[in-house]
């Protein structure tokens, strides 16, 4: 085995690189992975330094604070104190007698990756490091509805991915749906693209963050956010629809439009059903934390007040598993401050932990900082609940998982005839989260029907089973291969009908 | 309450023995400490397999279980995917395939249907079989289920019949009227019994303890890599090298990895299978995996750029002399046992739930039982180490 690293930093979005830094200040020897090929994460997504104009920035938070990130995480890299492995992904980690964490890692597939990998660092698999800070951040909360395998439909964050990333609207004239002031920048960003924003629609009852005092006071800049971006909707003449939700998408081939009713608080129907011309639909629930990784170490979970599981960490983001911490969207989702506060906070941790005392002082602020901040995304959770009832809206035929097209009959089948009564059961009965994406996108909704059938509020015993994943992403046999050479001799294929006695 | 039989285990033998104890007009529950099909039933291939058996008793009971899925339990077979996919087993060297064919000469006399494959017949059988092998024998008789849609059926149609099951149920003990077991303790109240059925797979060592018996299931651990889905049709059999057989009947404790490829229904490609006796570690094994797919790539050059998407993990009960424990217990009246089928207990569960019904009801059972007997292992303090 290489080098045994100090402490190894997974994800390099606002919690990694905050963490990395930090670490890294605090006389660590860090290595950072990510799986993109720039720094920054989904939330600080941008273009290359060679592509970027200046304009881009509109839209991101904090660029200065990244920007000062970036450059620090520059300089400990060209000092050595930071080894950065941009464009890979670990894919399994494991945690030996001593404690070292073993990382097994591929290089991710996505051209922007390859793009950024270092040419001079030999393509590592395997890498250890006494210490783990998981920032994996999260990826967008989706609910089925009748229609949304259409062609057409994305994901309120695939849609401003494609925006930031790439800047392609994907359409002419869009709906924004779903929950939570997400939904905002989404409509706000399309229409600046020149996309016809038909409506937002919300399926709660209020705007929000003003309507949540505590929330609202502990993050006060959020407040003005809130009302730049409702002068933005006002510019764009975009109407808010709220306590609305989207029925079904409709169109033949590809998405033609959306039917639309008002609900109650739960999310069931109460008025007339409406028909609104779109070729885009833009589908946001929130988001939801990326959990492969601490879930394979086998750290302890909780569920959030989103509803979403989350690892359990004390308030210096250390997890149940010794040596492991977390931070950023895994332990809540609740936005980049926040993350980059818990990044800092888990650097410091590992530092203490491994005998570099930080200032007291600095931890205490840090603290107090992430104590504030949750109470913020708790009120927001609390104002943009997924509504209790979303199970009603799915039909017989309504594909429930798109990659094993499983509709929602056979989910209600394999409960009601086969005895599937837990996640689990359902997913092995019937197959939805088994094909490529490895319920990714369908294992919140597989979760929340199998609870729904069986009469129950979702639970972390309904989730954790969903969210576990043996391998965290998917790996060439070939390297596999790689790997059994390097740990055993490998046997000639076949001598004979008895070997191995 | 009272009734005939009590099942312990919903996995897919008990399921199976619920089944046909059900329609032999015995009134059954089934105890389930857990979840339905949740332990080794749902971490296996669902192999149902003449092929991987020399002759004897356990190849006695996998022909009779052939019998019994394509005619008992023919008109089910689609609701748990039965396909008669036929096993193809291949050699790299002349003396793997002399092997082969002496093997064969056994396996037909018991009744097995085996083809010699030459070493130009094969990519007639598997175009994408690494050029290099020296041949093969193929297997018509193999077939391949979905294991937990078994048990669910299974138990489905039991519970049409009248049974009754009960998952997150765990037995704490037996009800005894002297020697004699007349019922369960369970986490959700007494069951009175005619009998008690032990079919807890993996974990029948503790149930039997549980009555004062000796059982010795020992687990037997199993990882499967499963691909990313491949055009249908890419891989047609079940394909696994001639070793397959040595692993299966080996007690060695360390790890054996014999490769066993087949693709499935989906397009994802099924990698199998290692063996370690590791007691009950779950963690993932980086050489054993690595391994599965190393033996994967010698047998399928073009698997190496084909991605894994999963894998999983089973432990497969495990006896010392590889035979499954089948019959009544004369050290317990009223105890019956139906377990360790160690990786055969998919397609040997057919069978095994026919015959244990049939002694049950006290018929004459259409296989002889002897070699089976629970109260055949030396007692634990003797037991070789």
């Amino acid at each position: 085995m290489s080098h045994v690293h100090d402490v190894a930093v997974v994800g390099a979005g606002p919690a990694g690189l905050a963490a990395a830094v930090e670490a890294a200040e605090a006389g660590l020897g860090v290595l950072l992975i990510d799986t993109a090929g720039q720094p920054g994460g989904q939330y600080w997504r941008h273009y290359d330094r060679i592509h970027a104009r200046p304009e881009d920035r509109i839209g991101h938070h904090d660029w200065p604070v990244f920007t000062r990130l970036r450059t620090r995480l520059d300089e400990l890299a060209a000092e050595g104190r930071i080894r950065y492995l941009p464009g890979h992904q670990v894919w399994l980690i494991t945690r030996d007698a001593e404690g070292a964490f073993t990382l097994r890692v591929t290089a991710a597939t996505s051209t922007s990756a390859t793009a950024g990998r270092r040419s001079g660092d030999a393509d590592p698999t395997t890498l250890a490091a006494h210490a783990l800070i998981l920032c994996a951040g999260g990826y967008d909360r989706q609910l089925p509805v009748p229609g949304w395998d259409l062609p057409g439909v994305l994901t309120a964050g695939g849609a401003q991915a494609l925006l930031k990333g790439h800047r392609t609207p994907a359409g002419q004239r869009a709906v924004v749906a779903g929950t939570g002031p997400f939904l905002l920048p989404v409509a706000t960003g399309l229409a600046r693209a020149g996309v016809r924003v038909a409506a937002v629609i919300e399926a709660n009852a209020t705007v929000g963050w003003l309507r949540s005092p505590a929330g609202a006071v502990s993050a006060p800049g959020k407040g003005v956010e809130a009302l730049r971006y409702a002068a933005s909707m006002l510019r764009h003449r975009i109407p808010y629809r709220t306590r609305t939700v989207i029925r079904e998408v409709l169109g033949d081939g590809r998405v033609e439009a959306v039917r639309v009713a008002r609900v109650d608080g739960d999310g069931r129907p109460t008025g007339p059903d409406e028909e609104i011309a779109v070729d885009l639909v833009a589908l946001g629930w929130g988001f939801t934390p990326s959990l492969e990784l601490p879930l394979m170490l086998g750290a302890e979970t909780a569920q959030d007040t989103d509803g979403s599981l989350v690892v359990a960490v004390d308030d210096s983001q250390r997890s149940s598993v010794d040596g492991l911490y977390v931070a950023g969207e895994a332990t809540g989702v609740g936005g980049a401050t926040l993350a980059v506060q818990e990044g800092r906070l888990s650097a410091l941790a590992v530092a203490a932990d491994r005998g570099h005392p930080a200032d007291p002082a600095r931890t205490r602020r840090l603290r107090a900082a992430v104590r504030r901040a949750r109470r913020f995304a708790a009120a927001m959770h609390r104002t943009y609940p997924l509504p209790r009832a979303w199970p009603d809206w799915l039909t017989e035929t309504t594909l429930v998982c798109r990659c094993e097209e499983v509709p929602y009959a056979d989910l209600r089948r394999a409960h009601h005839d086969l005895g599937a009564e837990d996640a689990r059961t359902l997913k092995m009965l019937a197959r939805p989260g088994m094909g490529w994406c490895q319920g990714r996108v369908c294992g919140l909704a597989t979760a929340g029907i199998a609870a729904w059938l069986g009469g129950r509020e979702t639970g972390v015993d309904d989730l954790r089973p969903l969210a576990t994943r043996s391998l965290a992403v998917p790996v060439p046999l070939g390297e596999l291969a790689a790997l059994a050479e390097e740990t055993t001799p490998a046997e000639a294929l076949d001598e004979g009908g008895r070997n191995g006695d | 309450m009272s009734v005939d039989l009590v099942v312990v285990g919903a996995g897919v033998v008990g399921a199976a023995s619920a089944y046909f104890a059900t329609l032999a007009g015995l009134r059954v529950v089934v105890v389930e400490r857990g979840a339905i099909a949740g332990g080794t039933s749902s971490a296996g291939e669902g192999n149902v397999l003449v092929s991987d058996k020399e002759a004897g008793p356990e190849l006695d009971l996998a022909l009779y279980s052939q019998r019994i899925w394509r005619e008992d339990l023919a008109e089910h077979g689609d609701l748990w995917e039965f396909e008669s996919k036929g096993g193809l087993v291949v050699a790299a060297s002349e003396q793997g395939v002399a092997s082969l064919r002496a093997l064969a000469v056994h396996q037909r006399r018991a009744g097995v249907e085996v083809r010699d494959v030459t070493r130009s017949e094969l990519p007639d059988y598997e175009p994408h079989l690494a050029p290099q092998l020296a041949g093969g024998a193929f297997y018509p008789q193999d077939a391949q289920v979905q294991p937990m849609l078994v048990a669910a059926h299974l138990l489905r149609l039991a519970r049409a019949g009248g049974a009754q099951v009960r998952t997150r149920t765990e037995v704490t003990g037996f009800l005894r009227a002297g020697d004699r077991v007349t019922g369960v303790r369970t986490s959700s109240g007494d069951i009175t019994a005619g009998a008690v059925l032990n079919a807890a797979g993996t974990w029948a060592g503790g149930i039997a303890d549980l009555a004062g018996v000796h059982v010795p299931v020992l687990p037997r651990r199993g990882f499967i890599l499963v691909t990313q889905p491949l055009p249908a049709r890419t891989i047609r059999h079940k394909v696994y090298a001639a070793e397959y057989v040595g692993d299966v009947a080996s007690s060695d404790a360390a790890l054996q990895t014999s490769p066993v490829v087949e693709g499935t229904a989906g397009g994802t490609v099924l990698i199998g299978a290692s063996r370690e006796r590791v007691g009950f570690d779950r963690s993932i094994s980086v050489p054993a995996i690595g391994t599965l797919a190393a033996k994967a790539i010698a047998l399928f050059p073009m698997l190496r750029e084909v991605r894994a998407i999963r894998t999983y993990l089973g432990f497969r009960p495990y006896c010392p002399d590889h035979l499954p424990v089948i019959g009544a217990d004369p050290r317990a009246p009223g105890l019956w046992h139906a377990c360790g089928h160690e990786g055969a207990g998919i397609g040997l569960s057919a069978g095994t739930g026919k015959l244990i019904s049939q002694a049950l009801v006290g018929q004459r059972t259409d296989l002889d039982l002897t070699p089976f007997a629970p109260d055949r292992f030396p007692p634990a303090e003797e037991a070789p180490r």
